[in-house]
């Protein structure tokens, strides 16, 4: 994980939910790259098309409310979205992106200052996010070590590998 | 045991203390929580690829694992064939020996309720979103996406954020038609879809105790829409009459402390409530009944079935109302039991005949229309009056699709009219 991430930026409403991410129908889906052709098809139809691997979305308030489906992140993941940032994020959403690696940050306020097209800048650590284009921005806690150490490790499937390694003995474990 | 700070605790932080082997924990620490029960859906089939990433060849403990497959049964397309096969492979290698397969299937979480498998003090997760619903047995039960489920299986554990708790204090009794689904979204019309954002929810005074399980099922089930982590109910006579012939495993039965701190306190009185209806498209979106139906939302399909609303009560409340009546014309009615142990009691009881003579579909046991994705699918400018959880846009098919969420029998009413009904004027 970089300590700051810059990209352009997608927005969205409030009560963005895991439907309007990746639709019912599409739950059979297993594969990533196909999911991502489907990603936003209700909330943002424009997005799978033209999104490029960096770019940032920049949501409302509740985004990823309603299901547990982990095809939403995933779709996300596989277009190379490089930060989630919301007023607020429902926690399974909220749960799912950060194992997966993704860097999801709540900053409060950040969904006003900010339209598509516009150039973003997210201070992990000192918890900030600019926009570059008009100069405002907002702060946020940043995230608590615990999850920092997860995006560090690039997820928890990378964590997890590493702690049933060190359990067997091959690698010392991570501090 | 005690809260930190001189305060009691609340339900969640004692189940949380008990399953992280700690005195006392407070809102905002994370602690490593032992997990009592886990459970995989058609989802957990996402489960197995990172499982064999992290590395994982055996599950932390087979005997607290449930498999339940609700989605698509038996299989409508390919796809969920593939997600179906996958996850009884992976079974069969991991020695996963609690697979509730087709012709024992049921809604995941009516299957837990069902067989006993969450009790009081427990921590479980599960693969969808509603596994707020086994709250009701005085647990702390929340849906995790799969790849959090692959380190569970691994580990036996997950972090968890201790939630501040939310209060919900119901006094006052039902009246005629009115139902635990009616307080529910009432209860949303006010917390509302973020209120309760990464909370726990405790339901609690005179009302939810003279409540029965399923129908704190239905409420700890909906605890889900308000965006709460986890909505339980503490553990009474009712939770240990339910669970003493089915508990798979000793209960510990945790009760909050009367000097609990509570974030915030919503008092409820439903006395001389009416019923209640969440309209497009939002859950919280919540009106009195009577005023909706004065406007005459004339509706294509109504659907009495989801992990929220298909228990053998609800089909009973559904059936007292349709007894003798017939479905509107161009209505198309579908009723799914939650479960096989359901289906089997309504063809017991004659149900399944008395809403096939009333022309309503009655289906095998599945999620059925709730989630859009296998049958009872809604075309853009239809309308459906629903007993499920969801009406966010897209949710049961087309995006443009209006769903009006309401209790069992506000379905069969408005089944029967043709247009969403307040099920008083049947009485």
């Amino acid at each position: 994980m970089q300590d700051v991430i810059e990209g352009r930026v997608w927005t969205l409403g409030a009560d963005v939910d895991t439907d309007q991410i990746i639709s019912g129908k599409y739950l059979t889906i297993i594969d990533p790259n196909e999911l991502k052709k489907h990603v936003f098809e209700i909330a943002l139809p424009e997005f799978a098309a033209q999104a490029r691997a960096g770019d940032i979305l920049v949501a409302d308030e509740n985004f990823g409310c309603g299901s547990s489906r982990e095809h939403a992140p995933q779709a996300m993941r596989a277009i190379g979205v490089g930060a989630v940032v919301a007023d607020s994020f429902a926690r399974i959403f909220f749960r799912n992106a950060i194992n997966l690696g993704i860097p999801t940050i709540e900053a409060r306020g950040v969904r006003a200052i900010f339209a598509t097209g516009d150039p973003a800048r997210i201070e992990m650590r000192a918890g900030r996010v600019t926009n570059v284009r008009t100069g405002a921005s907002v702060e946020f806690p940043p995230l608590p070590p615990h999850l920092l150490d997860l995006l560090e490790a690039g997820g928890l499937v990378e964590k997890v590998r590493r702690e049933l390694e060190a359990r067997a003995g091959k690698v010392p474990a991570a501090p | 045991m005690s809260g930190a700070n001189g305060h009691g605790a609340t339900l969640a932080e004692k189940i949380l203390a008990r399953s992280a082997g700690l005195e006392h924990v407070v809102p905002g620490e994370i602690v490593e929580g032992n997990v009592d029960l886990a459970m995989m859906h058609e989802q957990g089939a996402q489960t197995v690829a990172p499982f064999h990433q992290m590395g994982a060849t055996e599950v932390w403990d087979p005997d607290r694992v449930v498999i339940a497959i609700d989605h698509w049964v038996p299989a409508s397309t390919e796809g969920a064939a593939v997600l179906h096969r996958m996850l009884r492979k992976f079974a069969a290698e991991t020695r996963l020996e609690h697979f509730y397969d087709v012709g024992q299937h049921g809604i995941c979480h009516q299957i837990l309720a069902e067989n006993g498998w969450v009790v009081p003090g427990d921590l479980a997760v599960g693969t969808d979103s509603h596994t707020n619903m086994l709250g009701a047995m005085g647990a702390v039960a929340a849906g995790i996406g799969p790849t959090e489920m692959a380190a569970v299986l691994a580990l036996g554990r997950l972090w968890l954020k201790v939630p501040p708790t939310v209060r919900i204090e119901v006094r006052g009794r039902f009246g005629p038609g009115v139902t635990a689904k009616d307080l529910v979204l009432r209860i949303l019309g006010e917390v509302k879809t973020t209120g309760a954002q990464y909370k726990s929810v405790e339901y609690g005074g005179p009302t939810i105790d003279r409540l029965s399980m399923p129908e704190r099922f239905t409420i700890c089930n909906m605890t889900t829409e308000m965006g709460a982590k986890t909505g339980m109910v503490a553990p009474d006579q009712t939770t240990y009459d339910y669970l003493a012939p089915i508990a798979k495993h000793a209960m510990h039965p945790l009760r909050p402390d009367p000097d609990a701190a509570y974030e915030r306190r919503v008092e409820i009185d439903v006395d001389g409530m009416p019923p209640m209806v969440a309209c497009p498209y939002s859950p919280d979106n919540v009106r009195p009944l009577p005023e909706v139906a004065r406007e005459h939302v004339v509706i294509d399909q109504a659907f009495l079935g989801s992990c929220t609303n298909a228990r053998i009560e609800d089909l009973r409340e559904g059936a007292a109302l349709m007894k003798g009546q017939k479905v509107a014309k161009g209505v198309r009615f579908i009723v799914s039991p939650a479960s096989t142990k359901i289906y089997d009691q309504c063809l017991k009881e004659g149900l399944v005949q008395l809403f096939t003579d009333a022309g309503a579909v009655f289906t095998n046991s599945s999620c059925s229309a709730c989630f859009g994705g296998n049958m009872g699918i809604l075309a853009p400018d239809e309308t459906c009056a629903s007993s499920s959880n969801r009406n966010f846009p897209g949710r049961m098919g087309a995006k443009e699709a209006k769903i009006y969420l309401m209790s069992p029998a506000a379905v069969v009413a408005s089944a029967i009219r043709g247009e969403v009904s307040d099920p008083r004027e049947f009485a």
